[in-house]
């Protein structure tokens, strides 16, 4: 076994190339677990954790560039204000060592369907940002993951960051568990309004083989905040537009039984969460009118 | 392979270390430092916890090459001289030790929290704890530890 060590993007990429069969490790939070219950016994081990340009932040044209390596202890500290999504996800991730540990771009890699980030950043647009020794692409995170731990990543490819548009309105991130820590969730939800172009944002976590956007009932709430004019008057919403969003996004879902749930209870659970998401947010959004 | 590290203020060179060894494996099997603790190996139940770096991870989570060339602080490092570190202390003098199998993890773990927050309520106590498992006090009396603790 190979344990590969670089301390540069250059080195990083030039390794992957040369080591398309390695694993590649940056918190350890997933693939620690792996091997040390002997369910993964990789060739090589491709360890990112000293590549300082994967810890950087950076803002460009309205967006936040969050390097691959950035850790969730970093997300919840640094962008609560920029990506407040996005942070409330990653302080659900774990405990605290785990936060310190596990990163965004390992995230994404690990492409589990319940994955944290993925709900927020699906709700936000965001791109992933690949690189190979070669080339480099930028992907929409809901066009990143293809199946279950399987994404679009290529085996001399990498993860560089994840942009990150910076909020222009409310967003939250609910994750259904058993305790508030220590948690894989049964399902999530992430929701972000974008009163400046009048889109609404959704992602779906742990109710489908990749996490999921609730299309249907994104255009229904555009629609229909569009239509009425509400992005301008942010009246009050009525009943039935929260309880038809709710239908639309329960409605999204494509659950399954496993030892965490039933696919009938995540679907009920996305149900509900998804109307108090939209309450919390447009209640924000309203600013304390009457 | 080797790797080179200084745990709780020594250097040490550890050769023989397999590549998919984890930094819990290298103190407990290389270096004989058992107070860090080889439980869940999943990162559940946070009795392998140690400061690398300067900050509170799962040793049994970081691969042993990660820490090359770190600084790691295990629960041997914090007391001084047989001079118990001041969570250690209230540890004891609160009751929160029953088995003590969890404990090393939980005193690096209120020991962080006591480092970024000196004097934490209850919610934040629980937070900063979450990570660790305990399956004989209940916790109440970790939690009184830490809050006799953040007094001095």
């Amino acid at each position: 076994m190979s344990y590969l060590r670089p301390t540069s993007w250059a080195e990083a990429l030039a390794a992957r190339a040369e080591y398309p069969e390695a694993v590649v490790v940056a918190g350890g939070t997933d693939v620690m677990v792996e091997i040390n219950f002997g369910r993964l016994h990789p060739s090589a081990l491709l360890d990112l954790s000293r590549v300082g340009e994967l810890r950087a932040l950076g803002r460009e044209d309205g967006h936040v560039r969050v390097g691959s390596g950035v850790t969730y202890q970093s997300i919840m500290r640094d962008l609560p204000g920029e990506l407040p999504g996005l942070a409330a996800a990653a302080r659900t991730v774990g405990s605290p060592p785990i936060r310190n540990r596990g990163t965004i771009g390992g995230n994404l890699g690990s492409a589990s369907p319940a994955g944290d980030c993925h709900p927020p950043l699906l709700a936000c647009g965001a791109e992933v940002e690949i690189a190979s020794v070669h080339t480099s692409r930028t992907t929409p995170v809901a066009d990143f993951f293809v199946g279950p731990k399987r994404s679009v990543l290529g085996p001399d490819e990498l993860i560089a960051a994840v942009w990150v548009p910076a909020a222009t309105g409310p967003q939250t991130f609910s994750k259904v568990g058993s305790r508030n820590a220590m948690v894989i969730a049964i399902c999530s939800f992430a929701l972000a309004l974008h009163p400046d172009v009048g889109r609404v944002g959704t992602g779906i976590g742990s109710a489908g083989p990749v996490p999921l956007r609730a299309r249907a009932a994104e255009q229904f709430l555009e629609g229909h905040l569009g239509e009425t004019g509400a992005w301008e008057s942010r009246p009050r919403l009525g009943d039935a537009v929260v309880d038809e969003f709710a239908r639309l996004v329960a409605g999204a879902a494509q659950p399954i039984d496993d030892v965490r749930g039933s696919a009938d209870y995540r679907r009920h659970a996305l149900g509900v969460v998804a109307r108090r998401s939209l309450m919390w947010c447009w209640d924000e959004f309203r600013g304390g009118r009457p | 392979m080797r790797v080179s590290l200084t745990v709780n203020g020594v250097d040490r060179v550890v050769d023989g270390v397999e590549e998919h060894e984890s930094l819990l494996h290298l103190l407990r099997e290389h270096l004989d430092l058992f107070g860090t603790k080889n439980a869940c190996e999943q990162g559940e139940c946070g009795s392998c916890s140690v400061y690398l770096d300067g900050v509170l991870v799962c040793s049994c989570l970081v691969a042993a090459g990660q820490a090359e060339g770190g600084t790691v602080t295990t629960v041997e490092g914090l007391s001084d001289d047989g001079i118990l570190d001041p969570v250690q202390q209230a540890f004891i003098e609160a009751g929160a030790v029953q088995c003590g199998f969890c404990t090393p993890g939980f005193v690096l773990a209120a020991h962080d929290l006591l480092r970024h927050v000196p004097d934490p309520d209850d919610a934040q106590i629980r937070e900063a704890l979450s990570g660790n498992l305990c399956r004989c006090t209940g916790y109440q009396k970790i939690i009184d530890a830490v809050h006799r603790a953040a007094g001095r």
